[in-house]
């Protein structure tokens, strides 16, 4: 979520000295810092419990402790506190109204704003986004998911207590799913990831029809066809079509609505992703046993890793797909079926330029880490956060630790 | 005679057998011979010329005076053999009866294999046993509500998220007071090391992660804990014939790491975890090699100690024994390893015989502890050689590098009255470490 009204005037700004911050405070816990790069932050220890300092600043809310501190796309610093023994959300350093006996596993929806988490009070467990919780709890939640507006959320819930290994209860299904605190009237025996459609209306999850036989379910309604196995749904963009990679016959394919969508099978498929518009669809797919790759519309790249191959990346124009790969205990990015020649230590996700034309991603070699474009990496730096490309393409947003100092600094791609 | 080994009562076994029919059975198993068994089984049943050599490497054949019927040989005769003699045509006794030999009488502990001539993988043919008992809903009650928790909450021991972060933050607090600047640094992303541990940890052992901390701090790494479901490293599914449940749970696993950017994953004090998390669960799912490095707590110890991170203030004067974890030290060979931790912080240690690759199973893996209450007499009585072995070392502590060795021994020191203590690693080193004065004084 790139802002078009960020600061891209190529400059380097000195945000925070952060041996300042270490000699003020007694613990500092991990540094994170905002999309835009302006604002350093970390979980400090402050005298009477835990604060959160950002830039010169400091919250003046004090909590007994306080973590998982986190920026949201849109720039709003927001962390988990215990206050009074009870645990709320702060965010921008003022709490939520609402107190519970615990809530944590922060999300926030594709609209860059709404921060959902799981929240448990007196012994039950619900879904609470922007300070508002269901009304209905349940006996547990493991996974959850928020509509694309951040207006609605599903989970996983268990809907009737299990005596100690009372295994046939178990398999007779307690578990279903929950849009806004409302249960799905079917029972599982399992559910697993929950996902909205682009408009919020349906969701669809994983399930188990019996112990051994797996489908997806969509608003409560089981598809007609049992696999071996299934892994993560995910809706068709605009659409309420679901697809999910499918086992059949040890073999696993990617289905949709129950019908294959390709002729190929494969040793192993997931992580499925749609381009931007829609069009296309990739995934991680393995064709030999112990070799993985990418499949984009049904056609694998023609080589192959080792390691590991992680959730592919489109280019906002759809025309081109990246993706971390390690092989041989290297890792770099491979973009449309081509590896960088350049490995490191480790590295993190790929991340295009509007225009589809760059790649940027952060690196980490020798202790040190680096922003790579296109494959070459350039400066190293003690600490560095996820890199970015303006939204003209021409300029790269760098945000670093140099010198015990805090920095963001605006390069021209020319220049890297 | 197989009629005179004793039924033990188990609703997991004794309800499904009632709801099986010939058809379902010849199915499932036919299923399972053709479709989901390679060319290696066919070779194993080949290649054995029936010799019984494995009968002596077995525990639950020594325990019971050399009783035949526990030699492995009688175990896959009972089991595998039959059904593909029979062509899967078997009644719903006859998989009772496969399923108590399969989960409760064999812990998978690979010995049988040291002494076949051929080397046959005896555990993969009981293995396959239990995959199709699972199939046919056939698995003792409290191993079947382990993979159930693994299903239902990824961790063995129906573990809430929110229990799981509490621990941890509770710990952290608890170390503190040991260390004021240690930490259990929570989804730190691109941290060098992610620390996994098996569920009766925050379960019922909590004050094991309290410990790490102080290790991790005093060795000075920068290591990481998730707080979300992928925490746990068990998989008793791959005990219990459930590969789907059991692939599911070590993907999360592995894919937690990848998402915290880590390099490796140092694993706590458990065997089977080693083998679910190193061998069973990536090859179920694709991996030829587990996709980030994995290293045991034996190897993580030991690089500590021999690289001078941590240092030994004082060894303990108790007499020490160890127990061999069949996974780590017969499947992975890091027995060196492991006495060279014991003679860094043990003055007095007596090494069991045999041991090593050659020690007796604690009677406890393989997911034959998880089988509950019911089977733990029969479990006892299958493990006298363990406890005649440990009361031979006159050793006052037996040191157990394996969540399932250190409950298993535990029993066996009860059951045949011992007198000793189990300890791990961690609570060894807890009591010989140096800890710097400067340390302890931090952030004071």
């Amino acid at each position: 979520m790139v802002g078009e009204n960020w600061d891209w005037e190529p400059n380097k700004k000195q945000v925070t000295d952060l041996e300042i911050i270490r000699k003020k405070y007694s613990r500092v816990d991990e540094l994170i810092v905002s999309p835009n790069g302006e604002k350093i932050a970390a979980p400090v220890k402050v005298d009477g419990g835990f604060s959160a300092f950002y830039n010169e600043d400091v919250w003046p809310e004090t909590s007994e402790l306080l973590w998982n501190l986190r920026f949201t796309p849109e720039g709003r610093l927001y962390g988990l506190a215990r206050i009074d023994d009870q645990w709320t959300v702060i965010v921008d350093g003022t709490p939520w109204k609402e107190r519970f006996e615990y809530v944590w596993s922060p999300k926030i929806a594709a609209n860059g704003k709404s921060l959902g988490l799981i929240y448990k009070r007196e012994d039950a467990y619900g879904i609470v986004i922007d300070d508002k919780p269901w009304e209905n709890g349940f006996l547990a939640i493991r996974d959850y998911c928020l509509s694309p507006d951040g207006k609605n959320s599903a989970a996983t819930v268990q809907m009737e207590a299990l005596a100690e290994a009372d295994i046939e209860h178990f398999a007779r299904g307690v578990w279903s799913v929950a849009v806004n605190g409302s249960a799905w009237d079917k029972k599982f025996i399992n559910a697993w990831s929950p996902i909205f459609n682009s408009d919020g209306s349906k969701v669809a999850a994983e399930m188990r029809s019996t112990m051994y036989e797996y489908s997806i379910a969509v608003n409560g309604e089981v598809w007609p066809v049992n696999y071996g196995c299934v892994w993560a749904p995910l809706f068709r963009p605009g659409t309420d079509s679901v697809l999910t990679p499918a086992r059949d016959a040890g073999k696993w394919i990617l289905t949709e609505n129950g019908s294959p969508v390709w002729d190929k099978k494969f040793n192993q498929l997931w992580h499925v992703v749609f381009s931007p518009d829609g069009k296309k669809i990739a995934a991680v797919a393995s064709e030999e046993f112990g070799r993985w790759t990418i499949v984009v519309d049904g056609k694998p790249w023609k080589k192959s890793w080792s390691d590991f191959v992680d959730k592919p990346v489109f280019s906002s124009d759809g025309n081109r797909v990246a993706v971390i790969i390690k092989d041989k205990n290297r890792w770099t990015i491979a973009v449309d079926g081509q590896a960088w020649s350049q490995d490191f230590d480790m590295i993190w996700d790929p991340v295009f330029s509007a225009d589809s034309q760059h790649i940027v991603a952060k690196a980490e070699l020798n202790g040190k880490y680096c922003a790579v474009i296109d494959g070459k990496s350039s400066g190293f730096y003690d600490q560095l956060w996820e890199p970015l490309f303006s939204p003209d393409g021409k300029n790269v947003l760098l945000k670093f630790v140099e010198n015990n100092v805090y920095c963001r600094q605006v390069i021209p791609l020319s220049q890297l | 005679m197989r009629e005179d080994v004793e039924r033990v009562a188990d609703v997991g076994l004794d309800e499904p057998i009632k709801k099986l029919t010939p058809e379902r059975i010849e199915k499932t198993v036919n299923h399972v011979l053709d479709n989901e068994c390679a060319a290696r089984l066919k070779v194993y049943l080949d290649t054995c010329v029936r010799c019984g050599l494995c009968a002596e490497a077995c525990h639950t054949y020594l325990s019971r005076d050399k009783d035949p019927m526990f030699a492995p040989v009688s175990k896959v005769k009972n089991t595998i053999w039959e059904l593909v003699k029979r062509k899967g045509k078997v009644d719903g006794e006859f998989i009772r009866n496969m399923a108590q030999i399969a989960f409760t009488e064999c812990g998978a502990c690979r010995r049988c294999s040291m002494y076949c001539p051929f080397g046959i993988d005896i555990s993969y043919l009981i293995m396959t046993a239990r995959r199709i008992c699972a199939l046919l809903d056939v698995v003792p009650q409290y191993l079947q509500d382990t993979t159930n928790s693994h299903a239902a909450t990824s961790n063995q021991m129906w573990v809430q998220q929110d229990e799981w972060i509490d621990t941890l933050q509770w710990q952290e607090e608890d170390a503190l007071l040991e260390i004021p600047t240690a930490r259990i640094p929570l989804e730190k992303e691109g941290a060098d090391i992610m620390y996994s541990v098996i569920a009766p940890e925050p379960k019922i052992l909590a004050q094991l992660l309290g410990n790490i901390a102080i290790i991790m701090r005093v060795a000075g790494l920068d290591w990481t804990m998730p707080a979300t479901d992928g925490w746990d490293n068990s998989n008793m599914a791959m005990y219990s014939g459930d590969f789907e449940i059991m692939g599911r749970v070590e993907r999360l696993h592995w894919e937690t790491a990848a998402r915290l950017k880590v390099k490796k994953i140092v694993m706590g004090e458990c065997g089977h975890a080693f083998r679910g998390a190193v061998y069973d669960g990536p090859r179920w799912l694709g991996w030829q090699f587990p996709p980030i490095q994995m290293v045991h707590a034996i190897e993580f110890y030991y690089d500590l100690i021999s690289t001078g991170k941590i240092k030994i203030k004082q060894k303990i004067k108790e007499h020490v024994t160890v127990q061999d974890p069949c996974n780590t030290v017969r499947g992975r060979g890091l027995g060196d390893k492991l006495r060279y931790i014991i003679d860094a912080t043990c003055e007095k240690f007596t090494d069991m015989a045999p041991n090593q690759e050659h020690n007796y199973c604690c009677a406890a893996g393989g997911g034959v502890i998880n089988c509950g209450p019911p089977w733990k007499r029969s479990r006892m009585i299958s493990n006298r050689i363990k406890a005649e072995q440990i009361e031979r070392t006159g050793a006052d502590i037996v040191i157990t590098p394996c969540h399932n060795c250190h409950s298993g021994i535990e029993d066996i020191i009860g059951h045949y009255k011992l007198g000793k203590h189990v300890k791990f690693i961690s609570e060894i080193l807890m009591e010989t470490m140096e800890i710097p004065d400067e340390m302890r004084g931090e952030g004071a």
